[in-house]
């Protein structure tokens, strides 16, 4: 199975293009015109992300080492998802060394080795498949051009095998080679080895980070240290909109421990010498806020609706408009999701050292040139002097894809002249996270007399999640129309059906709404795999034949195919009850990675158990069985947990709860006891992993629950009356 | 004020101001032990979690005047790569962790509960391992919880000739 693959120019090392350049290509001409903006949404919905880095040398990509291994210095970053461990693969594939010989870092931002746009949207591996293997390929000819040389040979005779250049009856190390080299000749980009001679691509390598992480080494933001360390607290909201105006801080001047309170014109903070003064001191600080109005879940509520801001029309084949508009045969349903929080167990934070002329920020982030840029521009300093140095991340989820709290430490340092690291306490993270935004979905349709879908609409309306990003220019808003991220998932996968379309309706919320683990999937999945599920119980045909039959013939529908038929297969689909359990199932394309899934539940004084997940997903070429594996077992649990337990509420202004327990999550005792995960490969080149996995979990729940109780689900977090 | 205690084996004595100072921050910013977890400050994720004379204690919610004399384990002390505990030698196995940082305090909060259960049963594990994992890796925590019993079991000294 091959794919037909868009080629970018092949021209070597050349900064590809990226999302800002379909920007600055629809711009001017077509602004307004809505055929375009559904073009650009496709485009978005199915393009592969490249990378957006510099990749004209390997010189800033790998360090070699006096003990012979290769340092990797990688500018994604590692927040669980396994990056790092692909790389190596790759890189140790073409390179020539063994995995063991491999070490992936964080890159600094000094380095020059920068993401242009950030850590996220399940693109690292796909996006760096193609240059990092090229990068390594061509530094390992590097190697041995120079090693020729030095044994005074011509390159075809020397081999290389475990990072050693054998030639003239010489061996040389890459350590040996690469010693007192001051200047390197970057050749042409050799051929890249075929998939099939690699040793580690494809290979179920442990995690290159296993070990740290079971020992505990100091490898987190939170862990960062310097000598001379001081600890700030900064006051933040609790209240939404709330406006800065001014503080009192005469109660915190004396309070122990305090080196220093400091006013700016946006905020006030504290520095201390332990990180518990810092707090006790910032606790007494009477800050004053302005409040616009007194916010209550209802109201978010009564604007989250389809059919109230702006709608734009996303997705549009036939006329799907015409057929629903009368109510002969129509089915129609709605569908609701609450406000998610990230609550990811790393709370945000940053070390800042500020000096002279220099800055150095150690920190859990997915956006270092950012917040690099973010931090240079409020310190009037040149970018060039601002050194991010990425640590992993306990976490990410989307939420540090803006990090500005950075620029908070930054301000204390300069203030104290010393490093200084200021967090978010818990509270402050649940009431200043960037949320997942509330969802409202109308769902319409009409069969037709042989129970095929004759038309199908769906109408979402979603809180921002990329629009207001610093990540999207935003001369993409016009442009988009609608936010790339709230319809992420929301289109129609059933290209067989003759009619559809879908529509988005924009709602901006007064606190902040985000890119949450799979953005709008989650929501979107939920609401149109529960209404197929309606709409194949009308048509009494068993949910799977009833996908199968609505999928066109390309190469994305037989993907989709695929992974419906071994998800079945493999689970023994049923939609009869059998021992109390029922059978639930759906399935997602996401970033072009088709992903069903299969839930067995039953019901236990009136909750919800779920006892089993089979899983089967085709995100193309795997670099890492295991990690992908791993990768699903966790959004199964995390989707599950949104799906079944978690949501945010406002009550009198304030965003509520702000503790774990109370924010209800899965815990252990929630966890399937059984996640059986098929990988299928047909695409030759890898592709989304860390997000496609969560789509189809709380529809393929809700339509078990159906199935074992006869009530129909429509709004999460899933509860029975 | 002073107070004494053994950590990881070996005696330790802290100047403190305020004796209310959660356990935790002395063992991360003065012990500079960076393993132990900050998560919520309510003891209500199991990031911080430690032993305290071999019980899980939440150590973020824990004074450290408490700690007294007490004899303390962190991750550190659990084991290491080179004579792993039976709980980071199945982690290993299964592959558990994924970001990684809530790890510490669900080995802590398992090793602890095998000292107690040295087999617990799947309902032993819902029930007393409610650490919050947010990468939600549970499904291969749980296989790891039965794999560290089988390691136990077969790193137990042989009593019979």
């Amino acid at each position: 199975m091959t794919k037909e693959k868009k080629k970018l120019s092949r021209r070597k090392f050349l900064v590809r293009g990226g999302l800002g350049t379909i920007g600055v290509l629809a711009v001017g001409t077509y602004l307004f015109r809505n055929t375009i903006r559904r073009g650009i949404a496709g485009m978005v919905n199915t393009a592969d992300t490249p990378y957006m880095g510099n990749t004209s040398t390997p010189i800033i990509w790998f360090e070699i080492t006096a003990q012979n291994k290769v340092i990797v210095h990688s500018p994604k970053v590692e927040m669980g998802q396994g990056t790092f461990t692909s790389l190596a693969q790759m890189a140790a594939d073409e390179l020539e060394v063994g995995i063991d010989q491999i070490q992936v870092v964080h890159a600094n931002s000094i380095s020059g080795n920068i993401d242009g746009f950030a850590t996220g949207g399940s693109t690292s591996v796909s996006a760096l498949w193609v240059p990092l293997r090229e990068l390594a390929a061509t530094m390992r000819e590097m190697l041995k051009n120079e090693a020729a040389e030095k044994i005074g040979i011509s390159v075809s005779e020397v081999s290389v095998a475990n990072g050693v250049v054998l030639g003239g009856g010489k061996t040389m190390t890459y350590a040996d080679i690469a010693r007192n080299v001051k200047e390197w000749d970057v050749p042409d980009t050799p051929m890249l080895k075929d998939v099939k001679d690699y040793k580690f691509v494809g290979k179920a390598i442990p995690r290159v980070d296993l070990k740290d992480k079971v020992f505990g080494a100091p490898i987190f933001g939170m862990d960062a240290s310097m000598p001379d360390l001081l600890f700030g607290a900064v006051v933040r909201p609790e209240y939404i909109g709330a406006k800065y105006i001014g503080a009192d801080i005469s109660k915190a001047e004396d309070m122990p421990g305090v080196v220093k309170i400091i006013k700016e014109n946006d905020f006030v903070g504290v520095v201390a010498t332990s990180l518990i003064e810092a707090e006790n001191a910032k606790e007494v600080i009477e800050a004053e806020w302005q409040v616009e109005r007194n916010w209550q879940t209802a109201d978010i509520e009564d604007m989250i609706k389809v059919g109230k801001g702006e709608p734009f029309l996303i997705q549009k084949e036939g006329d799907a408009e015409e057929i629903l508009d009368d109510s002969e045969g129509l089915i129609t349903s709605e569908y609701k999701s609450p406000i998610g929080a990230h609550a990811q167990i790393e709370p945000n934070g940053a070390l800042a050292h500020v000096e002279e002329n220099k800055v150095t920020i150690m920190m859990s982030t997915q956006v270092v040139k950012i917040t690099r840029d973010e931090i240079a521009e409020r310190l009037d300093m040149d970018a060039d002097k601002v050194n991010i140095v990425p640590t992993f991340l306990g976490g990410g989820f989307g939420r540090r894809l803006h990090t500005p709290n950075a620029v908070q430490a930054a301000v204390l340092s300069k203030a104290v002249g010393k490093p200084v690291k200021c967090f978010f306490t818990r509270k402050e993270e649940f009431q200043n996270d960037t949320f997942r935004p509330p969802t409202h979905h109308v769902l319409k349709a009409k069969l037709t007399s042989e129970g095929a879908i004759k038309a199908i609409e769906h109408n979402v309306s979603s809180g921002d999640v990329a629009f207001g990003s610093p990540m999207l220019p935003g001369i993409a808003e016009p442009i988009l129309g609608a936010d790339l991220g709230a319809w992420r998932g929301g289109m129609i996968q059933y290209g067989a059906i003759p009619n559809f379309r879908t529509i988005s309706w924009r709602q901006k919320l007064p606190f902040a709404t985000s890119w949450w683990r799979s953005l709008g999937l989650l929501a979107n999945t939920f609401a149109i795999e529960s209404f197929m599920d309606e709409l194949a119980i009308t048509a009494k045909v068993d949910p799977v034949t009833f996908r199968l039959s609505q999928i066109q013939d390309d190469d994305r529908g037989f993907r989709l195919k695929e992974v419906i038929k071994a998800a079945a297969e493999k689970s023994g689909y049923t939609d009869k009850v059998i021992k109390g359990r029922a059978m639930g199932f759906a399935v997602s394309t996401d970033a072009n990675t088709p992903c069903a899934q299969v839930a067995e539940v039953s019901v236990v004084n009136n909750k919800i158990k779920v006892h089993k997940v089979t899983c089967a997903m085709d995100p193309g070429l795997v670099i890492n069985p295991d990690q992908v594996r791993a990768q699903c077992e966790g959004a199964i649990i995390m989707g599950m947990s949104a799906a079944m337990f978690e949501k945010m509420d406002i009550k009198d202004g304030q965003l509520t709860p702000t503790i774990y327990g109370p924010y209800q999550m899965a815990l252990m005792k929630h966890a399937p006891k059984e996640i059986d995960v098929v990988l299928l490969q047909n695409s030759d080149t890898p592709g989304a992993v860390g997000e496609p996995p969560l789509g189809p979990i709380g529809a393929a729940i809700a339509n078990a629950v159906f199935r074992l109780k006869g009530e129909r689900l429509r709004s999460m977090p899933l509860e029975l009356s | 004020m002073k107070i004494s205690f053994e950590i990881n084996g070996a005696s330790r004595t802290v100047e403190i101001e305020d004796q209310h100072t959660p356990l935790l921050w002395v063992v991360r910013d003065r012990l500079n032990l960076k393993g132990t977890k900050f998560g919520c400050g309510k003891a209500a994720c199991g990031a911080c979690t430690l032993h305290v004379d071999g019980e899980a204690v939440r150590s973020c919610s824990y004074p450290v005047k408490f700690a007294e004399g007490k004899q303390i384990i962190t991750i550190e002390g659990l084991g290491d790569e080179k004579n792993p505990h039976p709980v980071q030698q199945a982690w290993i196995e299964e592959i558990v962790p994924q970001c990684g940082y809530c790890q510490p305090g669900f080995m802590m909060a398992t090793a602890a509960l095998l000292n107690k259960v040295p087999n617990p049963t799947d309902a032993d594990i819902d029930q007393n391992i409610f650490n919050v994992c947010r990468c939600a890796t549970y499904y291969r925590m749980r296989k790891a919880i039965h794999r560290a019993v089988e390691i136990q079991e077969t790193n137990k000294p042989k009593t019979e000739a």
